[in-house]
């Protein structure tokens, strides 16, 4: 386990993650007082990625759930294994036994899904939970989610209640496409995660991509932070930025200049009324700055 | 001591904090007091990450918290005693209503109605079918006060159901799909012999709905029906209803709205809009819906009624962009126009001409029989083509399922 702040910092870089002050403080208390961590912030500013780290950090297993509308207690906690029940049945029928209701739903029968799987008491290391984009489920599922992560325990009518021998490090992450339920929010400690500062973002995408040239990093992370400043309809991540790098990179340029940056544009902006906004002249005034102040 | 005096003032902190608005509880506050004895709260910039991270769960809420934090948590730790909150205050911005909704008898600009209520000529409105004909087809505008009253009481007696979607939950019957765990149990009755396989279907679900409407000056003699209108189907319908006012500006009213009782919520409505009986800015609006709302309520295939007049000063270029985007994203675009309701009525504007390539269905709200067609319209909106009226029919009908 970490002991404090500072090392969590210093070990989530190690994993070239560059968290700031304020997300490594809530990181850690949700890790000390064993809470669900719940992130908010725009598409691609890395809220994913730190369950992914947090788990290699740690050492501990990752158990992901993406939601996903209709997302229902059998896809995320439990479901039997009816081919293997049916099959039962007849192996005992041709032996001429007679079979009880509680020998078909028995634990060999269970499949476990994420939920289960997190809170699964026979396993004693802790798990790391990521429960992504929960604003993708709809609300009776925020309502059962409710009550697990409460108590970090189900209860399945024909086995009883299974309860988590050690909490397991949950992450909640969403884009904000709809409001959650306080009362879930309510459970968790919580953090916004902004678009980064200028140097965050360089810092970034030199820890990620040291085959960038220090003056391509330089000039690509100062053209997203003023293309950030422009009237979009999709401001592009940090998720962006190093796809693009790595396109640059793969191109084997040094610098950015105009016929690359049309070319790319695709790597950055994802709807055709941004890109055709930024193509030609946009993109050459934007160029020009970067160039001016790098 | 310096830990006593701690615990007082951040228990007076909790409940600065809970009077500007923030959800802080008891329960949240004794987290806070465990979580802080993992963190050195010397540390300025800890003290105020922990307690934001468990006193604050929403981005709305972070300038005021910080706001707040600065002024209370002013003096360096060893000096805290009991803090002093000075004579400063802060206080959660809301905009102060610029003019109020109209009441009874008055224009929303404030001013009262032409002729006072004596000359006004007294209509005893009894129900009988001749009476309440005539009101169906009255236009909005033309109406007196009583008719009104009348008219407003008929709103919201009305009865709203939407035309429902298949969501993606099931539940048991129907015959398309094989509900594998009732069949097992079912089984498990007669020893495991398999004699009818159970069956499971998939749920229905209302869709959302979204109500964007003009309260400009152009529109001001229809503005106070259609909310009540607005009103109507927010509290009659059991599904979520997002409704949003523009003249000039976008302002979100679905909370008001919500509000059980309808003068408060009509009060609500007139605070909250700043732009009253304004201009129209219709493109520059339907941006601000665009970017800052539409993939927050137009999910799960929402239904879109856009009412407005469609007179516009606005960029009718910007206008078409726009209305565009949220053809795209909404299962139906509905625009009610209050001018459809006159025969001669032609959508020559420019910003009807540039709007309606990307309207679904172009009807008129002028009237109760047309909010009457409207219902009906919208209970079987996915059988029903696209109509528009006053316009030349667009030979594309879209997502007719």
């Amino acid at each position: 386990m970490v002991s404090s702040i500072e090392e969590l910092s210093a070990r989530l870089r190690d994993k070239l993650y560059i968290a700031d002050r304020g997300l490594a403080t809530a990181i850690y208390l949700a890790l000390k007082l064993e809470r669900p961590l719940f992130l908010e912030g725009e598409a691609g500013v890395g809220k994913t990625e730190i369950a992914k780290v947090l788990a290699e950090l740690l050492g501990l297993s990752l158990i992901r759930l993406q939601c996903y509308e209709g997302l229902d207690v059998n896809q995320a906690v439990y479901e039997w294994n009816y081919t293997r029940q049916m099959m039962h049945i007849r192996l005992a029928e041709s032996r001429g036994e007679k079979l009880e209701e509680k020998e078909l739903f028995g634990p060999e029968f269970l499949l476990e899904r994420p939920l289960l799987q997190a809170i699964d008491p026979k396993v004693k290391k802790r798990r790391v939970l990521l429960i992504d984009e929960i604003d993708r489920s709809d609300e009776e599922f925020e309502a059962f989610l409710l009550e697990m992560l409460s108590d970090f325990q189900v209860t399945i009518p024909e086995i009883g209640t299974i309860r988590a021998r050690e909490r397991p490090v949950v992450v909640l992450t969403s884009n904000r496409t709809r409001e959650v339920h306080d009362a879930l929010k309510r459970r968790c400690l919580y953090f916004w995660i902004d678009y980064p500062t200028f140097q965050k973002e360089l810092e970034i995408v030199r820890t990620k991509l040291p085959q960038a040239s220090e003056k391509l990093a330089s000039q690509v992370t100062r053209f997203v932070q003023e293309l950030r400043q422009l009237d979009l309809y999709k401001v592009p991540g940090v998720a962006e930025t190093l796809d693009w790098t790595s396109a640059l990179v793969a191109l084997d340029k040094e610098a950015l200049d105009e016929t690359v940056v049309e070319e790319t544009l695709g790597a950055l902006l994802k709807y055709r009324d941004d890109v055709d906004k930024l193509r030609g002249d946009g993109s050459r005034a934007l160029l020009e700055r970067v160039k001016a102040t790098g | 001591m310096a830990e006593h005096h701690l615990l007082r003032n951040l228990v007076l902190f909790g409940r600065v904090l809970r009077g500007l608005g923030l959800d802080v509880n008891p329960g949240r506050m004794i987290d806070l007091a465990e979580a802080l004895a993992h963190v050195r709260i010397g540390v300025r910039s800890d003290f105020y990450h922990a307690v934001r991270s468990l006193l604050v769960h929403d981005r709305e809420d972070i300038p005021l918290f910080d706001q707040a934090f600065e002024m209370f948590w002013q003096k360096p730790l060893g000096e805290w005693k009991r803090i002093e909150l000075g004579g400063r205050r802060i206080r959660r911005a809301r905009p102060r209503p610029l003019v109020a909704l109209p009441s009874e008898g008055r224009r929303p600009s404030g001013e009262p109605l032409p002729g006072d209520a004596e000359e006004r000529p007294v209509i005893e409105v009894t129900r009988t079918y001749s009476a309440l004909e005539a009101l169906q087809s009255r236009d909005f505008s033309d109406l007196t006060e009583e008719e009104m009253m009348e008219v407003r009481r008929l709103i919201s007696e009305m009865i709203w159901r939407l035309e429902e979607r298949t969501s993606r939950r099931y539940r048991a019957g129907g015959r398309r799909h094989l509900d594998l765990r009732r069949t097992l149990r079912r089984s498990l009755r007669h020893g495991g012999e398999i004699f009818g396989l159970a069956r499971r279907e998939l749920r229905t679900k209302p869709r959302p709905l979204v109500v964007i409407a003009d309260v400009s000056g152009s529109m001001e003699r229809y503005t106070r029906l259609l909310l009540h209108f607005v009103y109507s189907l927010t509290q009659g319908l059991s599904q979520r209803v997002e409704t949003f006012a523009f003249g000039t500006r976008l302002t979100r009213l679905s909370r008001h709205l919500k509000d059980r009782d309808v003068e408060r919520a009509l009060a609500g409505v007139s605070s909250a809009v700043t732009d009253w009986a304004g201009g129209t800015r219709i493109g520059e609006c339907l941006k601000a819906f665009n970017f800052d709302w539409a993939r927050r309520v137009l999910g799960g295939g929402a239904i879109v009624l856009l009412i407005s007049d469609g007179w516009d000063r606005g960029d009718a270029e910007l206008l078409s962009l726009e209305m565009a985007r949220l053809h795209r994203s909404a299962y139906r675009l509905v625009w009610l126009n209050p001018l459809l309701g006159s025969p001669e009525y032609e959508p020559l504007t420019r910003g009807m001409r540039a709007a309606l390539p990307h309207v679904d269905d172009f009807l008129p709200v002028h009237n109760l029989g047309s909010l009457e067609a409207l219902a009906r319209h919208l209970e079987r909106l996915a059988r029903r083509a696209p109509y528009r009226r006053g316009t030349a029919r667009s030979g594309s009908v879209r997502r007719v399922t």
